[in-house]
């Protein structure tokens, strides 16, 4: 059981943190050449990404980890 | 109404909310003085958490700084933001269910050893003092600039302020305080801002009107890297430093972040495991308004800088031109004497220069806004400084009464004593801060990155690794971090300073710059432990059952 609740964890956390880097280390430097070719509204993408969308990407990660792990908690409890 | 009157009123009213907050939660316990009795709810110390990052750089100078370097500004905008997911998910729930006091408790106990302890307080000391004697500094400009007051009455009032409400209330009355901060500060961002965002684009939201048109119907970044490509700067959206060396930068800052002590105690002061993530979330919002506002306000500012001065006769300049040169933020040398103000990016023909404070600190008078908007920025900024600074000073505080004397060298200190100890070390700091406020070093500015590289070179991986690793030793711990803080001193020493036969750009290892090599130095105190711990014998049963218990909710 104890066992389980750990690997999940782990899961959980391997996916959000490559999620971390694909909005932040991805688009915003590794690729932002490629995704500033893109435009949308005034922005080029790569350099949207860099300096908004990762933020608010990191936001939405955060929250997820949180509903995702109070959810985790509950199974535990029962 | 004048407008010295208004910014008056407003710190006054401003400290007073903050003496009355002090006076209101007194702290009775060291558990109340440490982690203000660690039953903060997650919203109000995701407010505290933000207030407490979010410094008088974040304040005054970011923005001025993005405005200046364009994409290259983004190392900042991610790398102090997305440390918080490092936090959420990998270090601030474990550490709040370890339930003690400081970082070095952590290290010590986890690590079962004085010398781990010893080597993480002498780095949360030298990270710590880093920070604050900038904050001060911070404080002292604020007062000097808008209440006419000298930088050494400045700093000598915002002394005062933090000692009274830090040394009486501890974590209890800076929690509360860093609430109450928060709202002035980020009221006094986001207003100016929202004000210029419709007058430049008639867009209310900044993060939109950044990415709008002007009046013109051309796009604000398009026609930013139009300017730029004119004036000969790099173009706004593209950059000029290596995509490697921008790599390293913000990687550092993240784990820096995450790493920072003033930033983890934080989380020791909820009441649960959930909370922890809670208001790490919650703190990464409340800083993520602040965050995304500043690029736009750079874009805003820049491009209304160029439009006004470029090309354009001194004598027209507006009022606030002149107000700002007596200050020294705006210089302007005619070396044509053409009577036009050249601004480029060749140095020979250049004849502005621009200091990047002032792309916030001048934006309500170059918008023409009223007085009060101004007077708001006052209390804003102060609050950004003062609440950092408070952060700060616990972590000394506590490093000095908790974890060296009571920890190590009178452990049987009593509760009332190590009371009085932590308010002294308070006392301490603060005067030693305040001193260094008014003669500041002339490395404050080259060692702020000194502080992410060091976080993060020496606390992270052994936090990290103390989590998620049953087998890490304790001689694997402190050879990594001993490995990780010399390894990153070296070369800030070498490149910023000039020891060691120093060196240029050209001599950076791989091209990564002295900011960025946090990175490195991380890397290397990860594969020291790792291997040192494999040779050497494994933990305890009695810490391997301390990291299972660490794990369960």
């Amino acid at each position: 059981m104890k066992n389980t609740y750990w690997k999940k964890n782990i899961r959980y956390i391997c996916i959000l943190l490559s999620l971390w880097f694909i909005v932040s280390f991805g688009c915003g430097i590794l690729f932002v050449e490629q995704l500033n070719t893109i435009k949308i509204g005034g922005f080029k993408l790569g350099f949207w990404f860099a300096q908004q969308g990762s933020i608010f990407g990191f936001v939405a990660i955060i929250f997820i980890y949180i509903y995702l792990m109070n959810k985790l908690d509950q199974t535990q409890n029962r | 109404m004048e407008l010295q009157y208004w910014i008056w009123i407003a710190v006054g009213l401003s400290f007073s909310l903050y003496i009355g907050i002090a006076i209101w939660s007194r702290a009775g316990s060291t558990k109340e003085f440490y982690v203000a009795g660690g039953g903060v709810h997650p919203i109000a110390n995701g407010m505290a958490t933000a207030a407490d990052w979010m410094s008088a750089a974040s304040f005054i100078s970011m923005a001025g700084i993005i405005s200046f370097g364009g994409y290259d500004g983004s190392v900042y905008l991610m790398g102090w933001t997305g440390g918080y997911v490092l936090l959420a998910l990998l270090l601030a729930p474990y550490l709040r269910k370890f339930g003690k006091f400081t970082v070095p408790d952590f290290i010590g106990d986890r690590y079962y050893s004085n010398t781990a302890r010893s080597v993480a307080v002498f780095c949360a000391l030298i990270v710590s003092f880093t920070y604050i004697a900038g904050q001060m500094r911070g404080v002292g400009v604020v007062f000097s600039r808008y209440l006419e007051v000298n930088i050494v009455t400045g700093v000598l009032i915002g002394m005062g302020i933090v000692l009274f409400y830090a040394v009486l209330g501890g974590m209890k009355g800076i929690t509360y305080t860093q609430v109450a901060q928060y709202c002035v500060l980020i009221f006094a961002f986001m207003v100016p801002a929202i004000y210029i965002s419709f007058l430049v684009t008639g867009n209310l939201i900044p993060q939109l009107g950044f990415g709008s048109s002007g009046t013109d119907g051309v796009y604000l970044l398009d026609k930013l890297d139009g300017l730029h490509r004119e004036l000969g700067f790099h173009e706004y959206s593209s950059g000029s430093k290596s995509m490697l060396d921008v790599f390293c930068i913000t990687m550092a800052l993240m784990v820096g972040t995450a790493g920072l002590p003033h930033v983890i105690v934080r989380f020791f002061t909820v009441k649960k495991v959930s909370d922890a993530r809670k208001s790490a979330g919650w703190a990464l919002l409340f800083i993520a308004i602040l965050y995304t506002t500043a690029p736009a306000i750079a874009v805003f500012s820049r491009i209304y800088l160029i439009e006004t001065v470029s090309n354009q006769p001194y004598e027209e300049m507006p009022e606030w031109f002149d107000k700002w040169e007596t200050t020294g933020l705006l210089g302007f040398t005619d070396k044509n004497e053409d009577g036009l103000i050249q601004y480029t990016a060749n140095t020979t023909t250049n004849e502005l220069t621009v200091d990047a404070d002032i792309m916030v600190l001048a934006n309500p008078e170059i918008a023409q806004l009223p007085n009060w908007v101004i007077a708001l920025l006052a209390a804003g900024a102060l609050a950004a400084a003062l609440s950092t600074a408070a952060g700060l000073l616990l972590v000394i505080s506590s490093a000095v009464s908790h974890d060296l004397l009571k920890k190590m060298v009178m452990p049987k200190i009593s509760e009332r004593g190590e009371l009085i100890a932590a308010r002294f070390a308070a006392t301490g700091a603060v005067c030693l801060a305040g001193y260094f406020g008014i003669n500041p070093p002339g490395f404050v500015a080259a060692t702020v990155a000194l502080a992410f590289g060091l976080a993060a070179s020496s606390f992270f991986p052994a936090i990290l690794l103390g989590i998620f690793s049953k087998r890490i030793n304790k001689e694997g711990a402190i050879s990594g971090m001993l490995v990780g803080v010399f390894l990153m001193l070296f070369y800030m020493l070498k490149f910023k300073f000039g020891w060691f036969g120093g060196g240029t750009k050209t001599d950076w290892w791989f091209g990564i710059s002295p900011e960025g090599f946090g990175s490195i130095a991380m890397i290397a105190n990860f594969i020291v432990t790792l291997v040192v711990s494999r040779q050497t014998p494994a933990p305890s049963k009695d810490i391997q059952d301390l990291v299972v218990n660490i794990r369960k909710p």
